[in-house]
Parts: C-alpha cells; structure tokens; sequence
C-alpha cells in the first residue's frame, strides 16, 4: 500500500520536475529570443543565482539594466545588448583611427573617442632607432587599421602594428555608423559585409568602433547599402533583404551604363 | 504671489476643476519624441502642456574646459537656456543668474543616477533649450533631458522624471500651468527616479504647512509615474 | 565633429563627378517651411533643409529709435549657434561664426527694405517698435545662412504686431494687423569646392570648401546684399556663376516662402 502511494508521488514530483525544467526553458527562451527593448532601471531578474554582464547593475537581489538595449541572458549571466551608446574600446577590438601626433617615441591616433590611442614605437614590426624621425613610418592624417592591444582604467588606451592584420589604409573613405550596429553590418559569419562586398566589388574594412573604410568604383552604392543595414539593424531576415537591395541597384546601373553607351553609338 | 492678481485669475479653482479644466491632481498633456536631433548623440522634444523643451545630448566627449576635468569619472555639462522668443518678454540671450542657478540644479538632479565612473576624464554634455515657457520648464527639461541620456546609451541606474506641486487658492495642485504658477501661492518642483522613487530635485517658494509638504510629497510620486511611461513609451517606439 | 583627413581628400577629388548624397552641383536638398510653431512669439518659423533644422522667431517690444533715424522703427537679427545642434558650438559669447551668420542675415533683411520702419513709428523720437528675430539652430548640417534667412523673413512675414494698452503696456493676446513687409529677401549660398561650385553644401562639404559666397535677391531679381567667405580667392566669372544660380534658386524658394505664408493666414 505505502509503496503504491510513494510511486504516484515519485512520478507527481518527477512529473513537476520536468514541468519546471520546461517551464524555466520557455521562459529562457523567451528571454532570449524576444526582442523587447529595456531602458535603463527595469528591473531584469530578482534573484542571486544570476550574474551581472554587459550594462547591468545589481542592488540587492535585483539586476536592473543601466542602458538602453535588448535583455541577453547566456547561462547565468544577464546582459544588454546596446542599441546605441558610445563605443568602449576593449583590448583585440580592431579600429580605424587617424593620427592626429607624431611624438617622439610614438604617436596619436583619433578613432573618434575622447581619448586619443597610442601607438607606442615599440608596437611597429620595424625596428626603430632612438631620435629616428617617426613621421618616415606614419604621419598625420594617415589611416592605421589596428587592434587595440591595451586599455587602462584610466582609459589609457594602446595599439599595435604587429598583428598579421593591421595595417595602413591608402585612399578610399570612411564612414561612420554607431558601434553598436557593427556586428549587424559583419553579420552572422561575416555573411553580411562578405555579400556587400561581393556585390559592390568594393575593398571593405569594418572596425569595432564603428568607422568602416571603403575602396572601390561602386563606393556610393556601398555606403548606401551599410547606412541601410545600420538604419534596418533590427529587422529580421535583413541579409535576403540586403541582398535584393543589392541586385536591383545593380540591375538599374546596369541599364543605365548601357543607355549611355547607347545614345554614345548614336 | 503677485499682488495685483487679474480678475479672471482669481478664482482658479472652480467645482474641483482648474482653469484649463484638470482635476487637482492631474498631469497636463505630454508628448514625447526621441531621436528629434540627428547631430546630437541623443536627444528628446517634449511638450507638457503648453511648455516646450529640446534636449541634446553630446559625449561621451574630451572634457572642454580642460581645468575642469576630473580623472575619476565623468563631468556632466548642463546648459539650461530659454530661447528669446519663449516668453511673451523676450529674453535676452545668454546666460542669466536665473539660467545658471537652474543648470545647476539640474545637473544636480541628473548626476546621481548616471554612472560617471565609466567614463573617467570626459564630458557628457547636456542643453536645455526651452522653445516655449509656460511653467514647470525646469522639470519638463530634466524629464527630457533623462530620456535624450538614455537615447545617448549613457548608463543610468534609472530614468529621472520631474514635475511640480502647487498650492493654489489654498488648495494642493499638481503640475501648474502659467497662470497657475504666476498667481498661485506656491511652487515645488521635484524630480524622481524611477527605480527607489527618491528626490533628486526639490526647490520651493511660497508656503506649505508640514501637513502640506508631507502631501505634496506623496502626491508627487503618484503624479510622476505616468511621466516614466510616457519616457518609456517614447523611447521604445522609437527603436519599433 | 571634424572631418577626417581622408574623407576631406575624398570629397575634393569627386566633388567634380559626385557629390556624397547625389545631388548635382546646383541643386539644394528639399527645403521643408513651416509656420506658427512658438504660440509666445508674435511671429514664428521652423526651416529645414535636409538635415539642418531651424527656428526663427520674432518678439516685439517698444523702445526709444535710434538719435539719427528718430521715426524709424528698430530691426535687429540675433542667431545663437545652440550647443543642441553641435558640440563644436561652445557655451559662452557669440563666436565669430554666430556673429557673421546674424550678420549676413540682417544685412539681407535691413538693406533690402524689407520692413517699412517709418511704419514702426508710434512717437516720432520717444517711442518706436523693436523687432527682434531670434534665430536658433537646431540641427547643423551645413548652409545654415540660407536656413537662417529664409525662417527670418517667413517669422517676420506671419508676424503680427500687438495691441498697445493705454497704461502702454502691450497685450500680446490681440493684435493690430501684420508687420508693414515690402521685400522677401532670400540669401543663396554656393562654395567653391576644389574650383567646383557647389550650392547648397552639407557640414562636411563646408568644411572642405576654399571659399564661400552668400548671395541675397530680392523679387524683382536684383540682389540686396553679399558676404564672401572663407579663406581663398575667387574668380569674376565664379562670382557672377554663383549670382547667377542665387537668382535663380531664389525665385523658386520665395514663391515656397509665399505659398507657407498664405496657407498660414487662412
């Protein structure tokens, strides 16, 4: 008898059980897939058994978000996606800056934060000899695509030449778009820019800070394609619509290009 | 206050309604819209009523006065300003002993919920533009100036909203109007977060008993509460 | 926020071929013109040309004329360069460019006649109206002359003059009639862009232009007043091109300025 009555209990606490796993799942997920935007002080979870991440703060038992963006939750840590803010340079982010100082044992780079990075003349694949005239490397209002290699709390913030990647950028342009649209303009496994640059036959370099250089006869088309992405960053199915875009410009330059050889026969 | 009061505005309270026809302890219209200002990293447009403010939000950004900066956090610039053609008087451009007192406090009332740790050495900058004055510029330009912050992804332990609670023909009123606010007996700005509901802006003139005060306190907070849903509405129609 | 060096080369080099938004070397973005938006001021305009947006609005005071003109009625044009628009305008007095753009503007309005100060008179040598059009940027994307003249004489031309109490104060509920206006004048202004000229130009366009010629016409197609700008010289055949398309653009954005200012008195 007693053993009858503990098996349905066994199976009632199993059957909750997997209830709650279920329950705790949807609700994750529905975290993570809803993107409903949070502003700064909603209150994200009540609860010790999270982790503040990105853009959050804890008070007490309760995580509140401290910006402007979509909740993430991964695991145990709780997180806001930005939708806009100023970019926060963190150590391996590739950027684009501009050098603004030639010391005499480094230089000034502008990547459009308050604080100009540093490139030290240690961080150049070259070896360079004291009181050696630096601007023969890099002078001002040269374009250097580096990863950063340092920031300090004091936001002492330092680059690098030496990685494989980095490099000085010749000609082109550069357009700016918030940092917080970047990985929507690279896309999931760089789909995104690789199309965008596939079509557009453009040289393209997307760095962390929002600045993206671009070199090619079809530059205008190129800007206009990333400004779109940036402006339709939270669309779904973006890349198909991205890519439509793309192939009916290119069709309309293509007629165009022919009518103009054409009255040119004529 | 004004001792030569109107005829018409003497009475302002008539069967439990005021001249514009709100009950005691209602808000006026408010409207906002964020994103108003493409040059700026954040900024809102607000109307309560007939007051109209504009918010721009720029930095984080090097620190201009360079004397001025702090190594440790973030130092927030407020510009409050009331445009010449606001008032019916026009105001003569530039900065007055009133306009100053008033960045100040507002900078007071915003400092507290921004988290200026996070960007140590730099300047975030905030103007104030009042476009059209008809009372309670100051809290309509914090509840603004909240919402362009928060558009600017500068991080907030949470919304700051203002309001103010008068006292006309003896009677408790939130939010005055003009002539609310020119022949009424007192006026009592305050401005809230959203998260605690504590007091980051509290001025007053006129004359409130201790019972009065203790009301007009807890009618505040009540009253400032459709103020961060209309913040939030705002700001979340905008990324729709 | 200042151009980059590369993106500054890029638009000099182009400018012959493309501009960065497409548009032609003549041709002004769309110009949208709205009035009665300040219910405090007696007269008010919002100008928008693309992206640069501003608000022109006149208040009327009385006060003592001028010793040399005693029956003439004051105008006076103040524009404030609002840290709203750019964090490139700082706090403080008046710098050159606010000063100059006021300037331009109230040169444009005063020296075309515009208003009949011998109407403005109410006691010849004690009692005169003061009409001040304050001018506001509230977006600063460029050509913020042309913005600024069109929202003052849009202001002036809904304005409407109060009534005058008889203790001589003024009651700005009622009113006497509109501002005696004669003249719409509207500044045009072009640049020289790497020896192109180019009208109508954005922030960055300015910022790489060599030199700056305003250009104000009045109706009857003769022009009011000029300002030349910016650092380098300028060719006769340039200047007289530039007035050339002032007189022409300047027709179509009047009869605009007409057309807002009817519909606004129905």
């Amino acid at each position: 008898m007693t053993s009858i009555k503990i098996i349905p209990k066994k199976e009632d606490t199993t059957i909750k059980n997997t209830n709650e796993k279920k329950e705790n799942k949807t609700e994750n997920k529905d975290i993570e897939q809803s993107n409903k935007i949070v502003l700064p002080g909603d209150i994200l979870v009540e609860s010790i058994d999270f982790l503040t991440g990105y853009g959050t703060y804890r008070d007490g038992k309760t995580i509140y978000s401290k910006i402007l963006g979509i909740l993430r939750k991964k695991e145990h840590v709780i997180s806001i996606i930005p939708l806009s803010g100023p970019y926060s340079p963190k150590p391996n982010d590739f950027i684009i800056g501009e050098v603004a100082y030639v010391g005499y044992s480094n230089w000034k780079v502008n990547f459009g934060h308050p604080n100009d990075a540093t490139l030290p003349m240690s961080g150049v694949p070259e070896f360079i000899e004291n009181g050696a005239d630096l601007s023969k490397y890099y002078k001002r209002g040269d374009l250097l695509f580096a990863p950063i290699d340092s920031v300090t709390k004091n936001m002492i913030i330092q680059i690098t030449m030496k990685d494989k990647r980095a490099r000085k950028l010749f000609g082109g342009k550069i357009i700016s778009i918030s940092s917080s649209k970047v990985p929507r303009v690279i896309g999931k496994d760089g789909t995104m820019i690789a199309q965008i640059k596939n079509k557009t036959g453009c040289v393209i370099n997307v760095s962390q800070n929002g600045r993206i250089w671009i070199k090619g006869d079809n530059e205008p088309l190129a800007t206009k394609t990333i400004k779109m992405v940036e402006k339709l960053s939270h669309k779904k199915g973006l890349t198909e619509i991205i890519s439509k875009y793309l192939d009916e410009e290119l069709k309309q330059m293509g007629i165009k290009t022919q009518k103009s050889e054409d009255t040119e026969k004529q | 206050m004004a001792s030569n009061i109107p005829e018409k505005y003497k009475t302002l309270i008539k069967n439990n309604k005021r001249i514009d026809g709100r009950t005691l302890d209602e808000l006026r219209p408010v409207k906002i819209k964020v994103g108003v200002i493409p040059s700026a990293d954040g900024s809102a447009y607000i109307e309560i009523g007939n007051t109209k403010v504009l918010a721009a939000v720029h930095g984080p950004k090097e620190m201009f006065p360079r004397h001025m900066i702090n190594e440790d956090r973030a130092v927030l610039n407020v510009r409050y300003a009331m445009l010449p053609f606001s008032t019916s008087e026009r105001v003569r451009p530039g900065p007055s002993r009133r306009s100053n007192e008033i960045s100040k406090v507002t900078r007071h009332a915003l400092e507290s919920v921004i988290f200026l740790e996070e960007y140590p050495g730099m300047g975030i900058d905030l103007t104030l533009d009042i476009i059209q004055a008809d009372a309670g510029t100051r809290a309509t330009a914090i509840t603004a100036a909240s919402v362009a912050l928060a558009h600017a992804g500068i991080p907030m332990k949470g919304l700051v909203a203002a309001t103010a609670i008068g006292k006309i023909n003896d009677r408790l009123a939130v939010d005055l109007n003009g002539p609310e606010d020119n022949f009424g007996q007192t006026d009592m700005p305050i401005a809230m977060i959203s998260t605690n509901k504590n007091i980051t802006l509290l001025q007053m003139d006129g004359d409130f008993s201790k019972e009065e005060f203790k009301t007009a306190l807890s009618m505040a907070k009540k009253a400032i509460e459709p103020l961060f849903e209309a913040q939030r509405a705002a700001l979340q129609k905008y990324y729709k | 926020m200042t151009l980059l060096y590369q993106n500054m080369q890029y638009i000099r080099n182009n400018i012959a071929k493309n501009r960065e938004d497409g548009r032609t070397s003549e041709q002004f973005r769309d110009i949208t013109i709205e009035t009665g938006i300040i219910g405090r001021a007696e007269g008010s305009a919002r100008v928008k040309i693309g992206d640069t947006e501003i608000i022109a609005g006149v208040k009327m005071e009385i006060g003592t004329p001028f010793p040399d003109s005693p029956g003439e009625g004051i105008i006076m044009v103040n524009s404030e360069f609002s840290a709203l628009a750019s964090p490139d305008f700082e706090n403080g007095p008046p710098r050159e460019d606010s000063i100059e753009l006021s300037r331009v503007v109230d040169r444009g309005i005063r020296e075309s006649k515009t208003v009949d100060v011998e109407k403005l008179c109410i006691e010849k040598g004690s009692k005169v109206w003061m009409v001040f059009v304050d001018i506001t940027i509230v977006n600063h994307d460029g050509n913020l002359i042309d913005a600024a003249g069109i929202g003052a004489i849009t202001a002036l031309l809904t304005a409407q003059i109060p009534t005058i109490n008889e203790d001589g104060t003024l009651n700005r509920e009622e009113f006497v009639g509109s501002l005696p206006i004669k003249e719409i004048p509207v500044p045009i202004t072009s640049g020289l862009i790497n020896n192109t000229i180019i009208t109508d130009m954005t922030k960055d366009e300015t910022e790489c232009s060599d030199a700056i010629f305003t250009v104000t016409t009045i109706e009857n197609e003769n022009y009011c007043a000029m300002q030349k700008a910016g650092p380098s010289e300028m060719t006769e055949k340039q200047m007289l091109d530039i007035a050339n398309i002032a007189q022409k653009e300047s027709k179509k954005i009047r009869s605009a300025i007409k057309a807002t200012v009817k519909k606004h008195k129905i």
